[in-house]
């Protein structure tokens, strides 16, 4: 049986916590073994993205030793997992020590992001959930550019039972969230969103989906704002959802 | 055009920081629609030229290798441009900085006698803030690309650095030209406005002697220039005049004529969407009764060799301004190239600008990206623009962050704060219960927040932002691993 550890990251343990619960239901129904480790906090993205190196390198640290003897790590957020492959080699080779380096070298290939540890690593494409809405498809940058998510958010979706898949246009251009950006470059981040919104609200789907809740919460603050009928919703919520047990859609 | 008040400055020592500056843009609805249609056009015939090249990513790769090697020897690849351009009857000056190529370029127009001159486009020309000093010296210097000219005349700005009018349209430029060239019933036919620019330019080229170019590239082993354009204007400044001055920046050299071959074929695709440019023109330094006869080239520094000394900020070297950065960026697509404050606009100024002057004047240019990495995904020589924007913004902060005004700056403050917090897991699990019962008294019935103060305003001002829920995922974790028990 695999195991997985959950690094659910900070603004999902405190801002969706509905897609934690998803992911642990999703992954125990596969048969896979889920821990949780108490100690973690944050993989030191936004302080990376705002210059702050010296910090993001303390969240790194901590970060690659608490997992050092996971067997794989699963994390609902592409950002995360980009910030990891991305911008911790950097981090460590200036700031880190040899140790670090050959403990990050190790944990690095068995981090993945939940539609990697799906597709790459328990195989499975239908994962016998049911959802039966209108969804359209958010590919976050950090999904698409970053990891490379290819076709797999697409297989997984494909097998959703009831599911049916509302194509969106222009999928490779951002919503203009940007972490500190979005109030950093506040009026040109609502520019990006606002073109943006047009593009996903032109689906006529009922939920907007993605593998980052951090771009939802961009789009789906604005379609509240703007009494959209459409709701955002991660991805994993819509895996875990089955017929008995419907997904926790909130707001 | 824009009223005065809105006139745009490029220049990142006076103008304003980019969110400041893309202000006037994001409230100007045309503006913004004749960037993104210019853009959509652009960008429609690259991704169909793109695709039909089995080796883009190679030549991609080649592009990138050629470059990186060129700017590891750079130093004697432009001694060796510099002698076979002298043998071949050249003369190559060497300009530190913007204001010896300045001066090194008025004293050979003295020298000519020169009180007027005709140009090929060139940024680095901007970038040295040539024209405005030359008619300060009593020098009148005439842009012949027909975008420079739309600018020149309307005194306009340039936005684009491979097409500097993008910003304004068709009817904005029947306008300019009626009214400058004092043409009556000019309709906005483009064949009606080239031809309107046709008889302005002839009389130019047939009466001005002396000429300035920039390069796109330097061959260091045959003392060649090449200049890539699309309207065959430049080529008359190539052939008419009797003086040709060049500007260069030293990072446009490559070592073999060979390498032209892997460059030419990406900068035409990435730049215009085209399999060639249509003018190419190559030349090596005099040819005794043919083009000019007096050829000079000044290579300009200007902080090139300050970021050829730095590990992660050199591949910006490599850029070969294409602008194909700047069509794809989701922020040039809502803000347009004024905002930057630059000549050099998009993602790539956002990281040559900075880099170009002292850091503290153009400080807000490295956050001017969500980071979406479409740039770097786009990039012909493949320069990760992410990467090095990121390198940026720790200097910015490491530059900062010592400074007292900043200590109770939101962001730094509150950055400080959010490594404290996240450093002890119980501090994380304190400060997101005092986080739930502060964000409780923003929190609207419905359980969103609708307005924030400070920062947070920044975010409410078009998002609401869903309240916290009672249970975050570690307590909830925590409280099944109890029940298990």
């Amino acid at each position: 049986m695999v195991r997985a550890s959950l690094f659910i990251t900070c603004y999902n343990d405190t801002l969706f916590p509905e897609t934690g619960r998803a992911v642990v239901r999703l992954l125990k129904r596969l048969g896979v073994e889920v821990e949780f480790r108490a100690g973690q906090t944050c993989c030191g993205q936004m302080h990376a993205n705002t210059g702050f190196r010296g910090e993001a390198f303390s969240q790194a640290k901590r970060l690659v030793r608490l997992y050092a003897d996971a067997e794989a790590v699963v994390i609902p957020s592409s950002s995360c997992v980009a910030m990891m492959r991305d911008q911790y080699p950097g981090l460590f080779e200036e700031l880190g020590n040899e140790t670090l380096r050959e403990q990050f070298r190790a944990l690095v290939p068995r981090v993945y992001e939940l539609s990697e540890f799906l597709i790459d690593k328990v195989c499975v494409e239908d994962v016998g959930a049911y959802f039966p809405h209108r969804v359209t498809y958010h590919a976050s940058c950090h999904g698409l550019r970053g990891l490379h998510l290819g076709d797999r958010p697409f297989r997984l979706l494909a097998k959703v039972q009831g599911l049916e898949l509302a194509p969106l246009a222009n999928l490779d251009r951002c919503c203009g969230f940007g972490g500190t950006f979005s109030v950093k470059n506040g009026d040109v981040s609502t520019a990006m969103l606002t073109v943006k919104l047009q593009d996903v609200l032109a689906t006529r789907a009922e939920f907007c989906t993605a593998l980052d809740n951090s771009c939802l919460m961009h789009l789906g603050g604005a379609m509240h704002r703007q009494y959209a009928p459409m709701k955002t919703i991660h991805m994993a919520q819509i895996l875990a959802s089955t017929q008995e047990k419907p997904a926790e859609v909130a707001g | 055009m824009s009223a005065a008040a809105d006139h745009p400055i490029l220049d990142p020592a006076l103008a304003p920081p980019f969110p400041v500056a893309a202000l006037p843009v994001l409230r100007n609805p045309e503006l913004r629609k004749n960037v993104a249609h210019a853009i959509d056009v652009i960008q429609t015939k690259r991704a169909r030229l793109v695709a039909e090249k089995a080796d883009w990513q190679e030549l991609r790769a080649a592009a990138a290798a050629i470059k990186d090697e060129t700017l590891a020897n750079l130093g004697a690849y432009l001694e060796q441009f510099e002698e076979r351009c002298t043998a071949a009857g050249g003369h190559v000056h060497w300009a530190a900085d913007a204001a010896e190529a300045r001066r090194i370029i008025l004293e050979l127009l003295r020298e000519e006698g020169a009180d007027e001159v005709i140009k090929i486009k060139t940024m680095t020309s901007a970038e040295i803030q040539l024209n405005p000093f030359l008619e300060a010296a009593g020098v009148r210097a005439h842009e012949t690309d027909l975008a420079e000219i739309i600018l020149q005349l309307g005194q306009g700005e340039p936005s684009h650095i491979v097409v500097p009018a993008l910003h304004v349209n068709r009817s904005q430029v029947r306008e300019i030209f009626a009214r400058t060239m004092g043409i009556e019933n000019l309709s906005d036919d483009p064949k009606a406005l080239t031809s309107a620019a046709r008889n302005y330019l002839r009389q130019k080229f047939l009466t001005i002697p002396t000429a300035i170019s920039g390069a796109n590239f330097l061959v260091a082993e045959t003392g060649s220039v090449a200049i890539v354009e699309s309207e065959g204007n430049g080529r008359m400044c190539l052939t008419l005049p009797k003086t040709m001055i060049t500007l260069a920046g030293i990072e446009k050299v490559v070592p073999r004529f060979q390498d032209l071959e892997v460059m030419l074929q990406l900068l035409a695709r990435s730049a215009t969407g085209e399999r060639m440019s249509p003018y190419i023109s190559l030349w090596t330094g005099v040819t005794p009764g043919d083009g000019p006869q007096k050829f000079h080239v000044v290579l300009l520094d200007n902080e090139r060799s300050s970021i050829l000394a730095r590990k992660t900020e050199r591949q910006t070297l490599r850029c070969i301004r294409c602008a194909a950065c700047m069509n794809t960026c989701p922020v040039y697509r809502q803000t347009g190239g004024h905002a930057y404050g630059s000549v050099y606009p998009g993602p790539i100024g956002a990281i040559l600008t900075p880099q170009l002057m002292e850091m503290h004047h153009a400080q807000s240019l490295p956050y001017a990206s969500s980071l979406c990495g479409a740039c770097y995904e786009i990039c012909p020589v493949k320069i990760n623009i992410p990467e090095v924007l990121l390198e940026l913004r720790s200097q910015v902060v490491n530059q900062e962050r010592g400074h007292a005004r900043r200590f109770f700056d939101p962001m730094y403050l509150g950055l400080r704060v959010a490594n404290l917090i996240f450093s002890r897991a119980w501090l994380f699990h304190t400060a997101q219960f005092f986080g739930r019962v502060g964000l409780k008294l923003f929190t609207h019935k419905d359980g969103w927040i609708h307005s924030l103060p400070s920062v947070g305003g920044k975010w409410t001002q078009a998002r609401d932002l869903r309240g916290l829920q009672s249970q975050t995922f570690n307590r909830w974790w925590a409280a099944r691993e109890r029940e298990k028990r």
